[in-house]
């Protein structure tokens, strides 16, 4: 027996927008069972779990923080996906944009001026770019997957992080443990307003998503982008080149991805560590997909994923369950949004075979 | 729609109630883990700690815990959310959740904090820590008089000073019993990774090592050696059932007693910041049994841990020198603890270069 999935010919349009309503549904129904077999109040865990995270102002501002990444790298995702470009190695040129752009406070710690903050995201950006003009290189002059050469990168760049902060960029006054000395206020990005530790990395993703918006939906090259995304062959003849597309797409996700990491290390974290990432550049990839490669879609998508992490914590405290149950339940999120979007899209068929068929086509 | 809201709303006013009277009555003491609280190791060790706190302090505390909480900005956001939630105390179990404790600390000077493993104190947070090289002292002095060959396989996670100082405390044990002793060093570069772990007792094995000791969590290590027919020790939880032929003694930590005394000290309103750093004799760390050894090798492990605990005896006192042959300490002297907390070289007798 073998199971195929075949495209509607006609996609019902209310579906389409009611698809994220009944998986979030259907996650509240099967999340709340689950919690009920836990011996857990199904509604105090929905509450703490959706609704306590937005109810107090320093939380909102934390929801931000976690979002701020996560979107900024989706939307550059988007675009790379769009035209079929499948850059998964986000979390290589995070890492990268992240070391480029600590070079001003970590080795020029000395040099104290307005400049070094615009400077730092710019080198930021530099850096994530950088960094992915390696697989597009590798994609446009040598025809190798970029799939592979981009994922691969990523190791790079984490173990490269690893051997900066544990020798040349250790701090000196840090007891000799793995990490860079801590930026001078001059290299931090500042709060965004009063009442919480939000950074302007936020602000940045949200202009970056309304700006690659625009730029998909009014621009020719946001044409170019789905055309060539959809077909190739049609793109060549309206006369556009995938060879630069590879190029364009891969250094402005990677630029996108290397702010995220600067914006991240500069606004949250304040020095670069071994680790900086809990896996931003992968749950990204989930968040595009999530926002249907919209960039204003990602928004949404983006806070939702923040949101759950956020109200996972929430529930594990007030409810003093194990985090386990708290990724089933994200687990059921994600997995109801794109079985909903897929079937919305597709039917399933199920292909009978004679057994002995199979075992004939075998043998050949 | 509605009926959702009013239970939503109901559902919400009962917590918010019962969550006020209980915090009246008892003090709630919370818990920040880096790894699962079932990892047989690290992280375990402390879950344990807060289940005998929870038993001892039954009538006057509640906890609780967030776990897996990675280190970064994440952790900051966790710590923040147990203060806010009405945490009194609370302990970050990591090395790695330093600056954030340190953050948030000042941001709550009303909740008072302890780091484990940490250097940075402010009026409401604390540090404490075990001197686990006690420990390795003694499994070095075991292991010297074990070893046919004179050389014992060390697996080792991260280049810090915590794990350095384990690494020199070994050798200046074994060296006490056996002047030729060496010591092979894989760094695994993890804490916890069964594989990776695995892999390097493999490769030590092969390059002739015939005991086998680890600073990382899983007991993967000791069951290579138990395949191969080496002997080898435990980390952080007694691990004799991963090679109940084949472990030695393992170093267990034990953080029971110090989270009672420092929760009863809140209790009574008189805690203070400390700089904790306790040893055998305090009981923050144990010996699992001596086993799968003479006797009188056991014997000489029992009296070495009694000196220890008495004070007579101080595993870091000269005369040492460092790898280079330049001299450390002179005789008699002891190391100062600033100098352990901050040890970035290694000393005579590893077969290794320190990663910088």
């Amino acid at each position: 027996m073998r199971i195929e999935l075949e495209r509607r010919p006609d996609v019902s349009k209310l579906f389409s927008i009611l698809s994220p309503f009944i998986a979030l549904g259907l996650t509240l129904v099967f999340g709340g069972i689950m919690f009920m077999i836990l011996g857990k109040d199904p509604l105090a865990a929905l509450y703490s779990f959706f609704v306590e995270p937005l109810t107090e102002v320093w939380s909102l501002h934390e929801l931000a923080i976690k979002a701020a990444p996560l979107i900024l790298i989706a939307v550059g995702l988007s675009v790379c996906y769009c035209s079929n470009n499948w850059n998964i190695g986000a979390e290589g040129q995070f890492i990268m944009g992240a070391i480029a752009g600590s070079i001003l406070p970590v080795v020029f710690y000395e040099w104290q001026s307005p400049l070094v903050l615009p400077l730092m995201m710019l080198l930021g950006m530099l850096g994530g770019a950088l960094f992915a003009g390696i697989p597009a290189f590798l994609k446009a002059h040598l025809n190798t997957n970029e799939i592979l050469t981009s994922l691969m990168l990523v190791y790079v760049a984490q173990l490269f992080l690893d051997w900066l902060v544990r020798g040349p960029w250790r701090n000196p006054g840090g007891m000799n443990f793995p990490e860079t000395r801590t930026f001078d206020a001059t290299a931090i990005l500042p709060e965004m307003i009063a009442s919480g530790r939000a950074h302007w990395g936020f602000a940045f993703a949200i202009i970056a998503a309304v700006l690659i918006w625009f730029m998909m939906r009014y621009t020719l090259k946001g044409f170019e982008i789905t055309v060539l995304g959809q077909s190739e062959r049609a793109g060549r003849f309206a006369g556009f080149s995938s060879r630069k597309m590879i190029w364009f797409s891969m250094l402005l996700s990677g630029a996108l991805a290397g702010l995220a990491g600067i914006a991240e290390v500069s606004g949250a974290i304040q020095q670069l560590r071994p680790v900086i990432s809990p896996g931003y550049g992968f749950t990204a990839i989930i968040v595009a997909f999530l926002g249907r490669l919209n960039p204003l879609g990602i928004v949404v998508a983006g806070l939702v994923l923040a949101l759950t992490y956020l109200g996972g914590e929430a529930v594990q405290v007030s409810l003093q369950i194990s985090d386990k149950p708290i990724r089933v339940f994200q687990g059921l999120l994600l997995f109801f949004v794109l079985s909903c979007d897929t079937l919305i899209h597709y039917k399933i068929r199920m292909m009978w075979y004679d057994l002995s068929d199979t075992a004939s086509e075998g043998a050949r | 729609m509605k009926k959702i809201l009013f239970a939503l709303a109901t559902t919400a006013a009962v917590i918010g109630f019962s969550a006020a009277a209980s915090a009246a009555d008892k003090a709630k003491i919370c818990f920040v883990y880096v790894g699962s609280k079932t990892d047989g190791g690290w992280t375990q060790a402390h879950d344990i700690g807060r289940l005998e706190l929870e038993k001892a302090l039954a009538d006057k505390i509640e906890t609780q815990f967030l776990e897996n909480v990675p280190e970064g900005p994440d952790a900051e956001r966790a710590i923040e959310r147990l203060a806010r939630s009405g945490c009194g105390l609370i302990f970050t179990t990591s090395f790695g959740f330093m600056d954030a404790t340190v953050k948030v600390a000042a941001k709550f000077p009303d909740v008072k904090f302890e780091h484990a493993t940490g250097y940075k104190t402010a009026p409401n947070l604390a540090t404490y820590n075990s001197r686990f090289y006690e420990g390795r002292y003694i499994q070095g002095q075991i292991a010297a008089k074990i070893s046919q060959k004179g050389v014992a396989g060390y697996i080792a996670s991260f280049p810090i000073p915590e794990v350095v100082m384990g690494i020199n405390s070994f050798v200046t044990g074994a060296r006490s019993i056996n002047p030729d002793f060496k010591i092979k060093v894989v760094w695994a570069n993890t804490w916890f990774d069964p594989g990776k772990e695995a892999d390097a007792a493999k490769a030590l094995i092969d390059q002739g090592v015939d005991v086998l000791t680890q600073h990382t969590d899983t007991t993967a290590p000791m069951q290579v050696a138990a395949e191969r027919g080496i002997k080898a020790f435990g980390q952080a939880s007694d691990m004799i059932k991963a090679g109940p032929e084949t472990q030695l003694t393992a170093i267990v930590d034990t953080w029971g007693a110090y989270y009672i005394k420092r929760t009863q000290a809140f209790i009574d309103g008189k805690w203070e910041t400390t700089s904790s750093w306790d040893g055998l004799k305090d009981g923050i760390l144990t010996m699992a049994p001596y086993t799968n050894m003479p006797d009188d090798v056991k014997a000489m492990a029992e009296a070495t841990q009694k000196k220890i605990e008495s004070g007579e005896l101080k595993p870091f006192t000269g005369p040492l020198k460092k790898q280079d042959g330049s001299e450390w300490l002179a005789a008699g002297v002891s190391s100062d603890d600033g100098t352990l907390l901050g040890m970035n070289f290694y000393v005579e007798g590893v077969d290794d270069k320190l990663p910088q």
